[in-house]
């Protein structure tokens, strides 16, 4: 295992200058403990709506914190018209995803995007594509994104996207035992999910646009975190709502109460409508204000973002130049 | 720090808001402020230095303004009332809308003036102080066009002196101008001396807006010309500030007939139960002890948190206020800012250092080496004994002790002189709407806290002031009801040496408990009718007779929470009972008068009582349409225990108007009889025993009002006074009512039509309004 370890390691090179994370090996489910937890609607909106007038990053730390949101992307692809050339030429804006020459004055070198997101018939590509980048292949899986096909049919997805060379499996739990309360099952699938990912990472996604309420949420999160989950995720970004910084904030206080009590960091990954470098700052002050700044760095903390790194390259220059940016001044991904 | 650098730190930087504009504005002002008085600004005079806390730089030089000054002002504001009253509800609405938009348009140039002055972040005066500031010129616009149409019968009252405190200049202003300006009155307003600079800059505002001159006065200055104002020929004085001064204006202003609301000190509690989102009631702690550096009157300054989670509660409360941001003001990345004043940080850093009690709990974050700040601090286990929780520190500090179960919470939270508000965290509806009625407090948050909105009310109860600020309920305190009272002449006694009219003796005695009570004194004075044939006798009352009649109101404090429903039944059965026996009180009210309107008398009073009756279960708080996804709950609460000098001149209907309205809100009362004709009051204790009214609920005393009027109202467990009596006692029970800071309703020498009946004025008397905040979602 600890070999093992290693390889994934130096499949994550954002992680070199931190200590190493341990995986989360997961506990018992502890019912008492999700029962107890509650989510008060109305205050956890106004904390979140307060946060963007409270926390505000400008000039070279905007350039250097919208520089550390790249690191966190999970440049992604999720199309039914996904072609292999498609998603070689994603690959290739998630090794080089801001100009060299932009890169240069700004003082930063080898920047990557933190990793790069597919369906499982795109993985083999994409770990081509990425090969010797350090730049991981994550496969959204379990039958995405509604999870409802055959459950051995989602376990042994899981096995062929690992096959097939993904690091980092996005699986969605069964929104049904959420709202059904069967706290039980949704605990049981995700052991059987991590279980299945062997040592690639597992992101639960709980689609949190579909659990009904807050309070789901927190409990849904507690839950995957207690069976094991590397990172929970808000969404699928097919939802009709997807990440929101209400959510956020309720799964990153869980997070946090379940790093209090087990000494286990899990990762968090917002994931959909997160298309602006001004919301990026925004969930970046969140993480460090409610998490604290261990968790701004690509192993625990990742957007699931597709235009956002568009917008992140237009500041950027806006920075450097003092001129308002275009968008066909910045490489296509 | 290089990017790159940045980039391995992720720390914040800074993000300072530009002063240049409001230097500026500053600098175009000469540096240096005269008055604003009748449309201008005088030459300065004497001045003193406005300072930045944050780094004790000059600002600009304000005026002390002299008593010639406070005199123009006043004259100035006199002037122009007239006019501006005549000018009607809709010509004001336009110029408070105007005003609203004008602090629209230079929202940012206030904000920024804001933070300079007074050292807050300019996160809070760019998105609280000056948002809600606006809203309360645009929501009072709104009252000015309607004040015809939904307040017949009320007028403005005159002049109005208004004083306020430092921690919200502006907004603070406000709240003071904008529903006396829509009311038709006009104002002559101090700033705090250590905060004038926005008020200065309202004054170019209102020149901006074509107010017409003299309606908006400003005069700058410390604590004298505060006293200057105080005792100026204005009709009102509305203080926000200290419970120390508001006694002090309490006593100065007694007897003078002014209008007095006060928004005093507070000390309110902020309680957690154990099924709360203890993280969000974390958070809430952020804005209510660290806004505003815990500088606010209704700051959550005491948490009260459940056994089961107080430790998990107080880890996470550290770990949060590790985060915390203190320095420049003007850096938009801060949460706590600079104290107002070198004077404030001493006396918060004195009141810390004097306790020994509990675990102090500093916070771990870096504060500047200058400027006048101090570090978020957290005091636990503490117990109600330690002086932390019972002295308003007023700033960052909160302090904390435990408790057992929701009945230990409420014991706890009421254990103060304070009475502002409280916020409560529960996700249980039950719990939270069973204890919110039963805090003693003027507001209650819910699940949140430090809401604020102009259609809500603000305001106190005990020592905490009284009034209220903001909603329908605020206009109460900028309004008079139209029309001319006359002067009252002394009602005396009729004397003489006739025998007794009754064969058998009779004997009067006082009512105390749903008891019959003789006088502690175990002295009685003879009642004579107007020929001089003895009526009987009443025991004399004293000081001992108020105590136990006090006592007894306190006994009875369930009658508060019987159903408007009970109450109007016990109402109309003492109507049907008085109606049985209506002739033989009209003889009596005729015997001890030697008038013919007996009968009349005891018809209005079967009348007032079957009014309140109905009123008992329909005078319905209110829902207000604050900005929130949520309710403002108005609820309608008893005052407590009213002690009353019931009316002289009309000795059965001047009592009855006094109880019945009290009764039907749910108070209790101690009344004092019609000195020289108390018979009917002692007969009507009969009544009240056969109408199954609860013993306590109301007592009846009988004495002499001059000797018994200083020990009613100088009573601390005494809620409010109301005195009717003919003896010129207005002075002194406002005088004495400034210990516990009372409601006081006062005849001022002047006379009241007994036969007619404004309800509305009653019943507002005869309860408080409590804004209840419950903001929902799921």
């Amino acid at each position: 295992m600890q070999t093992d370890r290693l390889d994934m390691k130096t499949q994550l090179p954002q992680v070199t200058g931190h200590s190493e994370v341990p995986r989360n090996p997961g506990m018992p489910l502890d019912m008492d403990w999700v029962r107890a937890v509650q989510a008060n609607t109305s205050a956890i909106e106004r904390r979140a709506a307060t946060l963007p007038g409270r926390r505000s990053v400008k000039k070279a730390y905007q350039a250097a914190w919208l520089l550390k949101a790249i690191t966190c992307i999970d440049l992604t692809t999720l199309s039914g018209d996904d072609t292999a050339e498609r998603v070689r030429r994603l690959c290739a804006k998630a090794r080089q995803p801001v100009a060299p020459a932009l890169l240069e004055t700004l003082g930063m070198d080898g920047l990557t995007v933190g990793a790069v997101c597919v369906y499982h018939d795109m993985v083999e590509t994409a770990v081509e594509a990425l090969k010797g980048s350090g730049i991981p292949v994550a496969a959204v899986s379990t039958g995405f994104p509604a999870g409802l096909s055959p459950f051995h049919l989602r376990i042994a997805e899981i096995g062929e996207s690992v096959k097939a060379g993904a690091a980092e499996i996005d699986i969605v739990i069964s929104r049904r035992h959420v709202l059904s309360g069967d706290w039980q099952a949704l605990y049981d699938e995700m052991r059987a999910f991590r279980e299945a990912c062997g040592d690639a990472h597992v992101k639960a996604i709980l689609a949190t646009g579909e659990l009904g309420t807050l309070r789901n949420v927190v409990r849904a999160s507690l839950v995957c975190m207690m069976a094991g989950a590397d990172f929970i995720k808000t969404s699928t970004g097919k939802e009709s709502v997807n990440a929101t910084l209400p959510v956020s904030l309720v799964m990153i206080r869980a997070i946090r109460d379940y790093h209090a009590r087990t000494g286990i960091r899990v990762g968090y990954k917002p994931a959909g409508g997160i298309s602006k470098a001004k919301d990026s700052l925004v969930y970046l002050s969140l993480i460090k204000e409610e998490l604290g700044d261990r968790w701004l760095s690509p192993d625990l903390f990742r957007f699931g973002a597709s235009s956002l790194l568009g917008d992140i390259e237009r500041q950027l220059e806006h920075y450097v130049t003092g001129a308002y940016s275009a968008g066909y001044r910045h490489a296509m991904g | 720090m290089s990017v790159k650098e940045i980039f391995d730190t992720m720390d914040y930087g800074t993000a300072p808001e530009s002063a240049a504009e409001a230097l500026a504005w500053l600098v175009d002002a000469g540096d240096r402020f005269g008055q604003f008085i009748d449309g201008v600004f005088t030459e300065p005079g004497k001045t003193f230095e406005a300072r930045n806390p944050a780094n004790g730089e000059v600002l600009a030089f304000v005026t002390q303004a002299s008593q010639g000054d406070v005199d123009a002002a006043v004259k100035a504001a006199r002037r122009a009332q007239g006019k501006w009253e005549k000018l009607g509800g809709p010509g004001r609405a336009r110029h408070l809308y105007a005003i609203a938009r004008l602090l629209q348009k230079h929202a940012r140039l206030f904000a920024v003036l804001e933070s300079l002055d007074n050292g807050k972040p300019i996160r809070e005066s760019r998105d609280i102080d000056i948002p809600l500031a606006q809203r309360h010129f645009y929501y009072h616009a709104g009252m000015a066009q309607l004040m015809e149409e939904a307040l017949p019968g009320r007028g403005a009252l005159g002049v109005c002196g208004q004083i306020i405190p430092w921690n919200f200049p502006l907004l603070m202003l406000a709240w003071k101008v904008a529903p006396a300006l829509a009311m038709g009155n006009t104002v002559v307003l101090k700033p705090a001396e250590y905060t004038s600079l926005t008020a200065l800059l309202f004054a170019d505002i209102c020149r901006q807006a074509g107010l017409p001159k003299g309606v908006v006065n400003i005069v700058t200055g410390d604590g004298t010309v505060g006293e200057m104002i105080v005792n100026s020929d204005v009709d009102k004085i509305a203080f926000t500030g200290s419970t120390e001064v508001g006694r002090r204006i309490r006593e100065a202003t007694a007897g003078s007939g002014k209008s007095l609301t006060l928004e005093l000190g507070g000390k309110s509690p902020y309680i957690v139960f154990d099924d709360a989102d203890l993280d969000s009631a974390v958070e809430g702690l952020v804005d209510a002890i660290w806004f505003n550096q815990g500088q606010v009157c209704c700051a959550g300054s005491r948490l009260l948190v459940q056994e089961g989670v107080a430790e998990v509660f107080f880890d996470k409360l550290r770990t949060r206020m590790d985060k915390l941001r203190i320095g420049d003001p003007l850096d938009k990345s801060i949460d706590v800012g600079a104290l107002v004043d070198p004077v404030q940080l001493s006396r918060v850093k004195g009141l810390v250092e004097a306790n020994t009690a509990g675990e102090t709990h500093v916070a771990d974050c870096d504060l500047p080496e200058n400027g006048c700040y101090y570090p978020p601090t957290l005091i636990t286990g503490l117990a109600p004994s330690d002086p932390l929780m019972q002295e308003e520190i007023f700033g960052p500090v909160l302090v904390s002790c435990t408790f057992r179960t929701p009945g230990e919470a409420v014991q706890l939270a009421n254990n103060t002189r304070y009475g502002l508000a409280a916020t409560v965290w529960t996700e249980n509806v039950n719990l939270a709407l069973d204890i919110a009625p039963k805090l003693a407090a003027g507001v209650v948050w819910v699940n949140g806290t430090n809401m604020f909105d102009a259609a809500a009310g603000f305001g106190g109860v005990r020592e905490s002031g009284f009034g209220r600020e903001g909603g329908w309920e605020g206009l109460t305190a900028y309004t008079r009801p139209l029309g001319k009272a006359k002067p009252l002449a002394k009602v005396e006694p009729f004397t003489g040496s006739e025998g007794p009219v009754d064969a058998i003796d009779r004997t009067a005695k006082m009512y105390v408990g749903g008891k019959q009570a003789r006088p502690d004194s175990g002295y009685s004075t003879a009642i004579h009718g107007r020929t001089g044939a003895l009526l009987g006798h009443v025991g004399q009352g004293s000081r001992k007779d108020i105590r136990n009649a006090v006592e007894a109101a306190q006994a009875a404090s369930g009658w508060a929470k019987t159903t408007g429903h009970l109450r109007a039944q016990i109402l109309y059965y003492l109507a049907e009972n008085l109606s049985a026996r209506a002739t033989e009180f009209a003889a009596r009210i005729d015997a001890m008068t030697g008038k013919r309107q007996g009968a009349g008398e005891v018809e209005a009073a079967i009348q007032r009582l079957f009014t309140y009756a109905a009123w008992a279960d329909k005078y319905d708080g209110q829902v207000h349409g604050v900005p929130i996804r949520g309710v403002a709950i108005a609820m309608k609460e008893p005052v407590g225990v009213i002690g009353a000098l019931c009316a002289d001149e009309a000795p059965l209907l001047g009592l009855v108007s006094v109880i019945a309205p009290a009764m039907a809100m749910g108070n209790r009362v101690v009344t004092i009889a019609s000195e020289p004709f108390p018979l009917a009051a002692t007969d009507f204790y009969q009544l009240l025993d056969t109408s199954d009214v609860p013993g306590g609920v109301v007592n009846i005393l009988t004495g002499a009002h001059e000797d018994m009027a200083p020990t009613l109202a100088a009573h601390l467990d005494v809620d409010a006074v109301w005195s009717f009596s003919s003896s010129d006692l207005s002075a002194t029970i406002e005088k004495a009512s400034a210990g516990n800071l009372k409601r006081t309703w006062v005849n001022n020498g002047m006379a009241r039509d007994w036969y007619t009946n404004d309800s509305a004025e009653w019943l507002a008397q005869a309860t408080e309004v409590k804004n209840i905040w419950v903001p929902y979602g799921e």
